[in-house]
């Protein structure tokens, strides 16, 4: 359908920087995210897969608002809750379940799983299982990046729990002394598994430790994609032009418990609800058929696409290879050098 | 050209001639810029490639520890000076979770080609928590490599091999090595991580040292000599990987086999040499019970002579082997 100028013109920066493609592929992202860990849990449920898994349900407007700001040659880290953040930085859905599955195909052939996911070539450089592992790391990719003298950033994801750890403070200091381009995204879902942020923090938002360090913070609506986007994007093109980091702060909710062990005892069932009505998904939906920029009919048929290819992604993974028992140690060291 | 360096200045010209040779590689610690780190490794090194490339960070061994291995996976080569290694115990999680462990979890998908330096061991008066040998600790993480060197030749050598080198690599020094000095060849030259060097040949019995260790057991190999004691010294060199090969052939050859080690002697390094002589043909070879001196069941202590009690020392190591050698107990 054609886009009435008038309703774009109306709407915010983030619709009007975007052309209705992007913000299609946007949300197609965040059905492929929602449909890949719905998918994973029934998987598990019907013991196709095992271990365990931390799913972001909830959180896909911060995962796709900002990693569209990135390009390949970007880099992110990420976290324990990290499907989202690979499938927005261009991962492969099937390729994830492949791993899941603990099958030769996935993308760490078998020996990551959930907890370790990453597709190195969109600049992916792991989900990690230890909370605020993933800090230090990216502020290190960032100053590799300021020595070759790239423009491109590492983009930092962490939860409000890793804020808590030695290794958030020690990274954001570097990163705010040498002046690396790190965008730090903070997924402030209210728990560090069962603690709360009010029980756990002694300021409210995580946003407000980083004047400690010299960085600017912003506090976004993690729920709704144009929030986020718009505060990611002026904090990506800040970094790219030598700026140095800043701290995005989404404020999310996961309505998902933390892994499979979660028995919800620590929040309760209204909380989780009125969480779930504020399910950015819809609200993205909304947004787009209002503005003009999708039909309802081309909602529709994102959604109906995201299904077929996640469906097709878990009979790709099951079909898959299973390791050699024998290889166990493969990939432990490097190749010996010719 | 060969000419003698002490093992400080053999580790400093690895690392200027790394740095010459290739623009990722970088060095990064606390103290290592104008001050010249806190043993003078780094010297005035700063004066000769910069602050981007002699960088003086902040005192968080976590976060340091993290920026290497970030920018390990962004195509650097980073060279992490640890101030005592004894501080590798707050980058822990970096060190074993991370850096260890990246390239078999993403799949062998990516390399974290960087060095860590650690100043390490006894014998300097800085007691219990500026004195420890951990190297065994780390030795006990696959994906980790963890190499000894005992002399500045190997120094060298084996430094410039470790920034070659793929893969994570830790690099154990000890502190009352960093004046001692010996022939360094000039040139650009590596010895490989991997192989032990036998230090001395002889037949009466096979010490395993490592690092300060090998010259001692050397020291009390020239004493036991005079006494008809032939004693062969084996410089490990690497713990992980370690060259058990070498090690069999020497026992196969002696028939008795000591290790000698300043690490906490328990669940330490020579309980491994000792494991694997005990699984290997080697056994059949061995004429007298394995021999362990290693460090003492306590933490570095402050006072001088409590301090060298803790640790192996000469004298101790010339009784262990005669009475091995002799039968006696």
């Amino acid at each position: 359908m054609k886009t009435p100028k008038t309703a774009k013109a109306n709407a915010r920066p983030f619709y009007q920087k975007h052309s209705a493609a992007e913000l299609k592929e946007a949300l197609r992202k965040m059905y492929l995210i929602r449909r890949f860990e719905e998918g994973a849990e029934e998987a598990y449920m019907r013991g196709l897969i095992h271990g365990t898994m931390h799913l972001s349900i909830g959180q896909e407007a911060s995962a796709v608002g900002s990693t569209m700001a990135l390009r390949n040659t970007d880099y992110i880290t990420s976290t324990h809750r990290g499907h989202g953040h690979c499938i927005g930085k261009g991962a492969d859905p099937k390729l994830m379940f492949a791993e899941f599955f603990g099958k030769e195909e996935g993308y760490c052939r078998g020996r990551g799983g959930s907890m370790h996911i990453a597709d190195v070539a969109t600049g992916n450089l792991g989900a990690n299982g230890i909370v605020g592992g993933g800090l230090p790391i990216a502020v290190g990719a960032a100053l590799a990046i300021k020595k070759q003298k790239r423009d491109d950033v590492a983009m930092c994801f962490f939860g409000d729990g890793a804020s808590n750890e030695g290794a958030f403070h020690e990274a954001l200091n570097m990163a705010s002394v040498w002046k690396l381009p790190v965008v730090f995204v903070c997924e402030n879902n209210k728990y560090g598994m069962s603690v709360s942020t009010e029980r756990s923090m002694s300021v409210k938002n995580v946003a407000d430790r980083a004047p400690a360090y010299g960085m600017p913070a912003v506090i976004v609506d993690g729920n709704s994609i144009a929030d986020v986007a718009e505060a990611i994007e002026a904090a990506t093109e800040h970094a790219r032009k030598g700026g140095g980091p800043t701290l995005v702060e989404c404020k999310t909710y996961r309505t998902r418990g933390h892994s499979r062990s979660d028995r919800n005892r620590y929040r309760t069932k209204e909380e989780i609800e009125d969480w779930k009505a504020r399910d950015p998904i819809p609200h993205f939906e909304a947004e787009l058929i209002a503005h003009g920029l999708a039909s309802a009919d081309e909602v529709t048929a994102i959604r109906v696409a995201a299904e077929a290819e996640i469906a097709a992604g878990i009979e790709f993974a099951r079909l898959g290879t299973d390791p050699d028992p024998t290889e166990v140690t493969r990939d432990v060291y490097s190749p010996e050098a010719a | 050209m060969s000419r003698e360096l002490t093992y400080a200045q053999a580790i400093q010209e690895a690392l200027a001639q790394a740095m010459e040779a290739d623009p990722n590689v970088f060095l990064m610690g606390e103290d290592i810029g104008v001050y010249g780190g806190a043993f003078q490794v780094t010297g005035d090194l700063v004066h000769r490639f910069g602050e981007d490339r002699v960088m003086d960070a902040p005192i968080s061994e976590l976060g340091q520890a993290g920026v290497a291995v970030g920018a390990a996976l962004a195509g650097c080569k980073p060279v992490l000076e640890f101030q005592f290694s004894d501080f590798a115990t707050l980058a822990m999680e970096q060190i074993v979770n991370q850096a260890a462990k990246l390239r078999f979890m993403l799949g062998g998908k990516v390399n974290v080609p960087l060095v860590m330096r650690f100043p390490a061991g006894s014998g300097t008066g800085a007691a219990a928590q500026h004195s420890q040998s951990i190297d065994a600790w780390l030795a006990h993480v696959p994906g980790l490599k963890v190499i000894q060197p005992s002399t500045p030749h190997d120094m060298k050598g084996m430094l410039l091999a470790a920034i070659d080198d793929p893969d994570p690599v830790m690099v154990f020094e000890h502190k009352l090595l960093y004046k001692t000095k010996g022939e360094v060849p000039e040139e650009a030259y590596r010895v490989p991580i991997g192989k032990a060097h036998v230090a001395r040949n002889g037949k009466h019995v096979t010490v395993v040292a490592t690092s300060i260790m090998v010259h001692k057991s050397l020291e009390a190999a020239e004493t036991l000599a005079a006494e008809g004691i032939d004693v062969e010294v084996i410089d490990l060199r690497t713990l992980r990987p370690m060259d058990t090969a070498t090690i069999i052939e020497s026992v196969k050859k002696t028939s008795r086999l000591a290790c000698v080690y300043e690490g906490v002697k328990t669940l330490g390094i020579g309980a491994e040499i000792s494991a694997r002589i005990a699984e290997s043909e080697a056994f059949d070879y061995l004429d007298a019970p394995i021999l362990r001196l290693g460090g003492a069941e306590s933490p570095i202590p402050y006072n001088p002579q409590l301090e060298k009690a803790a640790v192996p020392q000469v004298p101790g190591i010339i009784e262990g082997l005669r009475n091995l050698v002799t039968g006696r107990t």
